[in-house]
């Protein structure tokens, strides 16, 4: 590590003299220097090889151990980035962490260098990020109750600072920008890349968490009073744990890391599917419709123009083919849709009329839903090769009727699933003030007729 | 019944075959009508546009001209026109895909006793090809549809027209149900079972309706027509 800040900050040397606001006061500044005796400059020299910039405070992202704060500092003061370094594990070790968290509560609110906002702002929009921090705090806080009760003081002093910094954590490693959660991860765990220090760092880790092991037993056994001698054992095992969790962490980490992936990839590939199936319903029904009348240029253009309606809104705007809200602005529309969604996924020949036209409200889109219920109920149920649909808008009132002549059902003996649909055709309107009538004769057919009201500003309005 | 009995029919409308003519650009459309409709009534031509179809139809002299709407070289309506100038008595059925509703009241006031569209099930075809022979109108769901709007649109602007006829201008009560039933899928019979009438009263219902469709000097229809093409 001492190389490694040896050698960033003679990089970062090399970098001083292109910075524009600190450049131009050099000459002067660097007279009074070379009055001073000779080792005093070369040391100043040594501590302090930049000028400071005026520049605002920016973690560094190419000179960074962590987040790049110490660099940030130092080029802003013009300090040896070393120098700043020390003095800050320095502090956090003075301060019984709270160095730390100042640190990590630095990496959240300075911005990075080519960055508009900080790590914290942009962590506020993430809901997900703010759970895991809630949920982070509430372990460690058990954690630390467990540990006081102990009375395992120095875990209970480093609390605050330890809650501090894991939440900070938590929310750089998800809302940092990716080449810096990138950086974060190959720093926590270098065993998920492949390389020639793999071993060496899975060794140094092992060692870490055994020497964590000893020392806590032997804080605990130290300084647990003696009303707390019954708990020592259970102590015993927090730490055992603890170890495994930092000796095995990384590998727990990377198994779980696969899980997700390979969830991810399984509902990739469900997505996969469903989209498959939605353009086979749409793109692929309307091409084998432009085909089949393609001498019909008055068809084509409107089929053509309704997928396109479609398939834009589903891609833009993330409506599914089928939804009937917001795809329809007008009860024409809203019929005409569902002729040809029924259409095209019962194979049946949906015959739609409409008279007079008007708006889509709360009320009528709930019509049209419930009138698409029974269309579709009846294409799977009737036996019926065509299905009529009959709107009609008067001013105080649409009505729509969907009637198939296929082999009907007796209303006092039809099957409980059955029941169910005509419940929520019925449900859906009488809910909102309208009416359902439902006519069915065995061996005849069966007819739907739906009645909704219409509120008194749209009535108003001229029909369209 | 044999070949020489459908020869030596005749070709008054009601009794035996009627004779049919089919006018459609599309061959696979018209093998297909053709295949449902041989044994039901006597083919006696087909034409794919305009200009063929005056001159074949003048010749042959069918019961029932089945008309598509959209042709090449002109809509239907202008086959409508040039053989009812010659030949009155020839009697159309407009039979087309899902159309503009101006192209088919376009149609219909040209002459054209009756709309259905091709979704038709063969034996309805037979029943309708029948109907029309034999003088009566066709009404399908849609037609009724399209008739029902434009009688209804704008209404209040149209009461402001001094030469306004209420005779031709307006649906009665009766007519306007009848249509709604047709709207909403229920044939003749079924209508006349709905609302306790016969059939023939249906039947002259649908007709009269037919009459207000083509002799209304009613402006509403026109402009109606030129509205839903705008939009």
């Amino acid at each position: 590590m001492a190389d490694e800040a040896h050698a960033s900050a003679g990089r970062y040397a090399t970098s001083g003299p292109t910075q524009p606001p600190g450049s131009a006061a050099g000459p002067e500044s660097a007279g009074p220097e070379s009055a001073r005796p000779d080792w005093l400059g070369r040391l100043g020299a040594r501590l302090r090889p930049g000028q400071p910039s005026d520049g605002p405070l920016r973690r560094l992202a190419d000179d960074r151990v962590l987040g790049g704060v110490a660099a940030g500092i130092a080029r802003r003061t013009g300090l040896d980035v070393s120098l700043v370094r020390a003095a800050l594990v320095v502090l956090a070790l003075v301060s019984y962490g709270y160095g730390a968290a100042a640190y990590v509560v630095a990496w959240l609110l300075i911005p990075a260098q080519d960055a508009d906002t900080n790590i914290a702002t942009r962590s506020l929009a993430d809901k997900r990020g703010i759970g895991l921090v809630a949920a982070l705090t509430s372990v460690l806080v058990v954690g630390l109750i467990v540990a006081s009760a102990l009375d395992a003081t120095w875990i209970v002093s480093l609390g605050a600072p330890l809650i501090v910094c894991a939440d900070g954590l938590a929310l750089i490693s998800r809302n940092a920008d990716a080449a810096e959660r990138q950086h974060v991860r190959e720093f926590a765990d270098p065993s998920g890349r492949a390389g020639s220090g793999r071993r060496s760092r899975r060794l140094l880790r092992i060692v870490v968490a055994v020497l964590l092991l000893l020392g806590g037993g032997w804080a605990l056994v130290g300084h647990a009073e003696k009303n707390s001698a019954l708990l020592r054992p259970l102590g015993g095992i927090v730490l055992l744990v603890g170890g495994m969790a930092i000796a095995f962490g990384p590998w727990w980490l990377r198994v779980a890391r696969d899980l997700v992936e390979e969830r991810q990839a399984r509902i990739r590939a469900e997505e996969r599917a469903d989209i498959a199936a939605r353009v086979h319903d749409s793109v692929l029904q309307t091409l084998a419709l432009i085909q089949r009348r393609a001498g019909d240029p008055h068809q084509v253009t409107r089929l053509a123009r309704a997928q396109e309606r479609e398939l834009r809104a589903w891609l833009f705007d993330g409506r599914a083919p089928g939804s009937l809200d917001g795809q329809a602005a007008t009860v024409a529309d809203g019929v005409r849709l569902i002729q040809q969604e029924v259409e095209a996924q019962h194979g049946i020949s949906v015959e739609a009329v409409t008279v007079g036209d008007c708006p889509l409200d709360e009320e009528l889109t709930a019509l049209l839903a419930a009138g698409r219920e029974a269309t579709v109920n009846a294409a799977k149920w009737s036996g019926a090769d065509v299905v009529s649909v009959f709107a009609e808008v008067e001013p105080g009132s649409v009505s729509l009727y969907v009637r198939d002549r296929g082999r009907g059902f007796d209303p006092d003996a039809v099957p409980d699933d059955r029941k169910g649909l005509a419940e929520s055709v019925r449900g859906r309107v009488t809910r909102r003030g309208g009416s359902v009538t439902i006519r069915s004769t065995p061996g005849e057919g069966t007819e739907v007729s739906l009645a909704m009201p219409r509120s008194a500003a749209e009535s108003s309005a001229r029909r369209s | 019944m044999t070949a020489h009995g459908a020869a030596a029919a005749p070709p008054a409308a009601g009794s035996g075959r009627p004779r049919v003519f089919i006018v459609d650009d599309h061959s696979m459309f018209r093998a297909g009508v053709r295949s449902e409709l041989s044994g039901d009534v006597e083919i006696v031509g087909e034409a794919a546009d305009v200009a063929a179809a005056v001159s074949e139809i003048s010749r042959s002299l069918p019961d029932v001209v089945l008309l598509d709407v959209h042709l090449p070289g002109g809509g239907g309506q202008d086959v409508v026109a040039a053989v009812k100038a010659g030949h009155p008595d020839v009697k159309f059925l407009a039979l087309s895909a899902s159309d503009a509703p101006e192209d088919v009241i376009a149609v219909i006031r040209a002459g054209a006793r009756g709309y259905v569209t091709k979704t038709i099930s063969g034996t309805e075809l037979v029943d309708a090809v029948r109907r029309v022979a034999a003088g009566d109108a066709v009404f399908s769901p849609r037609l009724a549809g399209f008739v029902l709007d434009a009688f209804a649109s704008g209404m209040t602007a149209e009461l402001d027209r001094p030469s306004f006829d209420p005779e031709l201008d307006q649906l009665t009560a009766r007519e306007r149900e009848v249509l709604r039933l047709i709207a909403r899928g229920y044939t003749y019979r079924e209508v006349g079972r709905e609302l306790f009438i016969s059939v023939k009263t249906v039947e002259s219902h649908v007709s009269s309706v037919l009459r207000k469709l083509q002799l209304s000097s009613r402006h509403q229809l026109t402009r109606w027509a030129a509205e839903r093409r705008l939009t």
